[in-house]
């Protein structure tokens, strides 16, 4: 994956999704107002995220089949790398909350089950700083990583659903693709996801390989 | 004739002038629609200068890879 075509690819995506998310028509809601192309930042966001962290499950599967040092390597650095972009995209979110909820933090559902986690997610590391023997650690974080990543996605997309939610898709609220998300919207908005995951990963390979030296250096 | 001519290049010049008097911005392609395009371009220009940057980062890494490796 060292040829250059998919960095080109997703850098074309993200330019394009900042372009026509700026310029492309968007319906005209109450309240959202143009803030509705925060959708196209926003999201994109968590969608990265959901990616490096479903890359870094692969990868502690694949530690606990195989036991691989370097399998252990990328699934940590995709972690590090998916909560830069859950950090990314809660404060994107707080920002867009202010201005269309009236709160930077309104204790919404999904907002206090998205932090929870990410704190999960920090327990991760700090798990792994925690043990000092590189198999035991490795062992012991797989199997940690490959609990943390259903119980964040139930956290995330499952529970919210069942509640009351400010957010739209949740409880009582209808969800942007119901009658809001139109084709002009989806044009702008599945370009974003790839490119930004693209993006991530790419960011996440730069990482692994930095990483991968150090320990040559060190052994 | 010659007052109607003289008439006529009044009145045309005075449509000139006319003219000048409403179109003050030039070029207003950046200027139209609250100058969103402006905004558009900032937030292009930090995208494809943090994107280069990433490029260039890659690269060095591929060098300190290279070296590394003819290392060991």
């Amino acid at each position: 994956m060292n040829k250059i075509w998919w960095k080109i690819l997703g850098s074309v995506l993200v330019l394009y999704t900042a372009i026509a998310g700026l310029l492309s028509g968007v319906p005209h809601l109450a309240i959202l107002n143009e803030t509705i192309r925060n959708l196209y930042f926003h999201v994109p966001m968590w969608f990265a995220m959901l990616t490096l962290f479903s890359i870094s499950v692969f990868y502690s599967v694949k530690y606990l089949l195989y036991g691989k040092e370097s399998d252990d390597i990328r699934a940590i650095e995709s972690v590090n790398v998916g909560i830069i972009f859950s950090i990314l995209g809660l404060i994107t979110g707080a920002v867009w909350a202010k201005f269309t909820w009236g709160q930077f933090w309104s204790f919404d559902v999904k907002q206090n089950f998205t932090a929870v986690a990410i704190l999960l997610y920090f327990a991760y590391l700090v798990l792994r700083n925690a043990i000092d023997e590189q198999q035991k650690r490795a062992k012991i974080s797989a199997i940690y990583n490959i609990f943390a990543f259903p119980m964040m996605v139930v956290l995330i997309m499952v529970l919210p659903r069942l509640s009351d939610s400010l957010h739209p898709g949740n409880g009582g609220n209808p969800g942007f693709n119901s009658y809001d998300l139109d084709s002009r919207m989806r044009a702008v908005l599945y370009p974003a996801f790839i490119g930004w995951s693209i993006i991530g990963y790419w960011i996440y390979t730069i990482r692994f390989r930095i990483r991968t030296i150090e320990n040559k250096q060190n052994s | 004739m010659k007052k109607i001519i003289f008439a006529l290049m009044l009145l045309l010049s005075s449509v000139q002038l006319f003219a000048q008097s409403n179109d003050v911005e030039m070029a207003d392609a950046l200027r139209s629609n609250g100058k969103i395009y402006v905004v558009v371009i900032c937030i292009v220009i930090i995208l494809v200068g943090l994107l280069i940057y990433l490029f260039s980062l890659d690269k060095r890494l591929k060098k300190i890879e290279k070296k590394s490796s003819d290392k060991n």
